[in-house]
């Protein structure tokens, strides 16, 4: 049961109450419309995306697998949930930051370009990363690196003094520790 | 039986599924993309179109149709301008949670994303109008998606859905399927309750000493059943209750423990409880902000119990103890089962110094308006209208303003589905086509429409439809010449300087309806009032009636936006100072 007092609708401090990051996962027919569905929800509610990423799990079942990750206060990221799990082309909805131990993982490709100390430093810094060289010219790298997301941050910022170009970055997948699936 | 496939064109296919359907009217308007269904139309009698004057009217008229009946209302226009001119049927719906399929012609597949003429992407449009919507592309998916469109429509949370349907696709041939087994994977809306909510439910109903109901539009959806259910519960525990705008007719306004509606223009005795209850029983209503008003004031010592059947409703504006996800009629037939095995009984003497409090509360009399002999209070309309027709089998539909708060406070209804209102979105213009298909529905029913005077004029077209089809619709106007609650919000928010809210350049509503092949009446004087509102009702037409009320009337008791259910402001001796002080600068932001 609960006992915290309603707050106002009206005069919502949202300031007060802690906004934090949820990672959900959500499993969803693979139709046309529902990615825009999910967008629109997002867009028109307020609420935030801060990655997101889609693609189909199971071919014959036509399911697609979404990772959301959102912030906001616990009865936001309770009422996006909600509302996902209310359309009716979802098949179900997990927030994983609510159930915890779980694994989130995110692909980089980096470019640097740069010559003579700076190329073997960054070199140097890839290895100790365990990003993979997938493409070298001789003044420049694309670096692959998969990772938590701030390992990913770490690295890029690393990368900024020594000649960075530009990055490409999926977005998180994410998925639960442990023997148990996700329903639906 | 029907081989389970045929073959047939997709626009065949589209009457076949309204038959199969069980769809009797559907309201709608041609044009090039729906061409093919119009022709299908023209070759059976099963299913009976019904021409609208415009496709925002077709839409309405569904929802009346569907509110009234409790089915699915059907509604059908072409690609382009029809389809936009539907969504505020659409979004309507959606707000007020009726079941509503639109089906929409489109462009021909190939031409889809050329911006070919009326081409829209209607779709993409709805998108946040509709419980779900499809574009379909293949002739062989059509049948089935049309009768998911029916299922999602109607089952669960109802709502309005949308399928769009190329032309291409409708001239096409392909397989029809029926009905039967139609199930969408994703898609199984929870409706039995869970047996530990509704024990901790019933314990908390049990320790109660102020508790209240607080209803809504759910358990009008649920069906007659959860009405029955309602009145058994409330009965057998004697529990006052109080309703939302939607809600009304579940409990009979003639009931025992009935208190009338609450909210920003609801009694002084339903929000002064609401104020002050010690467990509030939600169910099928949504905490809307027209009810809750201030919500860190809102009803602040009480424990709340909420029944819905959409998992989101829970939580989303106000923290409730004990959440129900099911439908009403399921949730309250095993509450009631739980009452009864443990037999409770609620403390006598506590409940009788409630429902003392509460007849206290109810002797101020907050509806009480300074009558008048010369000229018609409106809410003095709406009494008499109510006084001569409550004896039949009426539906009562409205438009947006005054004349609305004014008709759910004067006029009393026994039973549900009598009531159609637009609610959620609040849509100037929905009640003169809701009150058509409702006649639709209801051949020999009185259907009134209690309308303003500027809201009237929004669908005013649709009194052409009713003229066509011989629907005897009653257009009830409330003229005050103004858009009445415009000017009210103005005296309270701005000085009194009315903006654009006078209503220039009226139409003689008398001769407008002798123009479109009706009836008129015009009535001025109280006197004459009862007289004009019988031949009303006698006249086997569509009828406008010009009543011409007091013009600068404000609809009381108000919850002024932002202010808590106590700080309510009454009618008969409220100064116009304190009308044009009762909101302050927080105030004045909401809406
Ligand atoms: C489509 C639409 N436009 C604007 C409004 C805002 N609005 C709410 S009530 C109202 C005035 C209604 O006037 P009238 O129909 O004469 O009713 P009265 O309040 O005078 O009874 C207006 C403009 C609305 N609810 N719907
Ligand atoms: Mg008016």
């Amino acid at each position: 049961m609960n006992t915290t007092a309603p707050q106002s609708a009206y005069f919502i401090d949202t300031k007060k109450q802690e906004i934090n990051i949820h990672t959900l996962a959500v499993v969803a027919e693979n139709q046309p419309g529902v990615l825009a569905r999910i967008i629109g929800l997002f867009a028109g509610r307020g609420y935030n995306i801060d990655s997101l990423t889609v693609s189909e799990t199971e071919h014959e079942k036509h399911v697609s697998r979404f990772t959301i990750v959102t912030s906001g206060t616990e009865k936001v990221v309770a009422q996006i949930k909600a509302q996902l799990e209310r359309m009716v082309l979802v098949h179900s909805v997990a927030d994983l930051t609510v159930q915890g131990n779980f694994l989130a993982r995110e692909l980089a490709m980096v470019k640097v370009c740069g010559q003579g100390d700076k190329r073997v430093e960054a070199l140097r810094l890839a290895d100790a990363f365990r990003a993979r060289v997938v493409d070298a010219s001789t003044d420049s790298f694309v670096f692959e690196l998969t990772g938590k997301p701030d390992k990913i941050d770490q690295f890029i910022s690393l990368m900024v003094p020594l000649g960075l170009v530009e990055v490409a970055r999926t977005g998180v997948a994410a998925i639960s520790r442990g023997p148990e699936g996700m329903k639906g | 039986m029907a081989a389970a496939e045929e073959m047939m064109t997709g626009a065949e296919m589209v009457l076949r599924a309204l038959a199969d359907q069980g769809v009797k009217h559907v309201f709608g308007y041609p044009g090039g993309a729906v061409l093919p269904i119009y022709d299908e139309f023209f070759q059976q009698d099963k299913v009976k179109h019904i021409l609208v004057r415009h496709e925002q009217g077709a839409t309405h008229m569904a929802e009346g149709y569907a509110r009234s009946t409790g089915k699915c209302g059907v509604a059908l226009a072409t690609s382009g301008p029809g389809a936009t001119n539907c969504v505020t049927g659409l979004v309507d719906a959606l707000m007020d949670s009726i079941p509503m399929v639109c089906i929409t012609g489109q462009v021909p597949t190939h031409l889809i994303g050329s911006d070919a003429f009326q081409e829209c992407d209607t779709v993409g449009i709805t998108l946040p109008c509709t419980k779900q919507n499809w574009l379909v592309k293949d002739v062989n998916d059509l049948a089935r998606i049309l009768h998911e469109a029916f299922y999602v429509a109607t089952t669960g949370r109802p709502g309005p859905v949308l399928v769009d349907i190329p032309k291409d696709v409708q001239f096409a041939t392909g397989k029809y399927v029926g009905p039967e087994g139609i199930i969408v994977k994703s898609y199984q809306p929870r409706t039995a309750p869970d047996e530990k909510a509704i024990a901790a439910a019933v314990a908390l109903i049990a320790t109660t000493k102020k508790p209240l109901f607080y209803t809504g539009g759910g358990v009008i959806n649920s069906g007659d059943k959860a009405s029955k259910l309602l009145r058994e519960f409330v009965a057998l525990t004697g529990i006052p209750i109080t309703s939302t705008l939607m809600g009304l007719g579940a409990y009979p306004a003639s009931g025992s423990e009935w208190l009338g509606m609450l909210g920003m223009h609801g009694t002084y005795e339903a929000n002064m409880a609401m104020h002050d209850c010690d467990v509030m029983i939600n169910v099928g209503a949504r905490f809307d902000d027209r009810i809750t008003g201030r919500l860190d004031a809102f009803a602040p010592n009480s424990k709340k119990i909420h029944i819905d059947i959409d998992p989101s409703s829970i939580n989303k504006v106000v923290r409730v103890d004990v959440p129900v996800v099911a439908d009403v009629a399921k949730a309250l037939e095993a509450m009631i089962a739980v009452w009864k095995q443990a037999k409770h009984q609620l403390d006598p003497t506590a409940l009788n110094t409630w429902k003392k409090q509460i007849a206290q509360w109810k002797s101020i009399d907050c509806l009480k308006y300074r009558s008048n002999k010369d000229v018609i209070m409106p809410q003095y309309a709406i009494q008499r209208l109510y006084e001569l027709t409550k004896d039949m089998d009426t539906y009562i539909t409205t438009e947006v303003g005054q004349h609305q708060m004014w008709a759910a406070q004067f006029y009393r209804f026994e039973k549900p589905n009598r009531w159609m209102t637009s609610g959620g979105l609040g849509t100037m213009g929905y009640g003169l086509p809701a009150a058509v298909g409702e006649q639709a529905a209801h051949p020999k029913s009185l259907v009134i429409d209690i309308a303003g005077d500027a809201s009237v004029q929004m669908t005013i077209q649709e009194f052409s439809t009713a003229i066509q089809y011989k629907l005897p619709i009653k257009i009830f106007i409330l003229n005050n010449q103004y858009m009445g609650m415009v000017r009210q919000w103005q005296q309270l928010l701005h000085g009194n300087r009315m903006s654009e809210s006078y209503s220039e350049a009226l139409p003689d509503f008398v001769k407008l309806a002798e123009a479109y092949g009706g009836v008129g009446f015009r009535c001025d004087k109280p006197e004459d009032l009862d007289g004009m509102i019988k031949q009303m009702i006698a006249s086997p037409h569509p009828v406008l009636f010009d009543c011409r009320v007091a013009n600068l009337a404000n609809c009381f008791p108000m919850i002024p936006s932002g202010k808590a259910h106590n700080e309510m402001l009454l009618g008969e001796n409220v100064t116009d100072e304190q009308v044009g002080t009762a909101i302050d600068a927080k105030g004045k932001l909401l809406v």
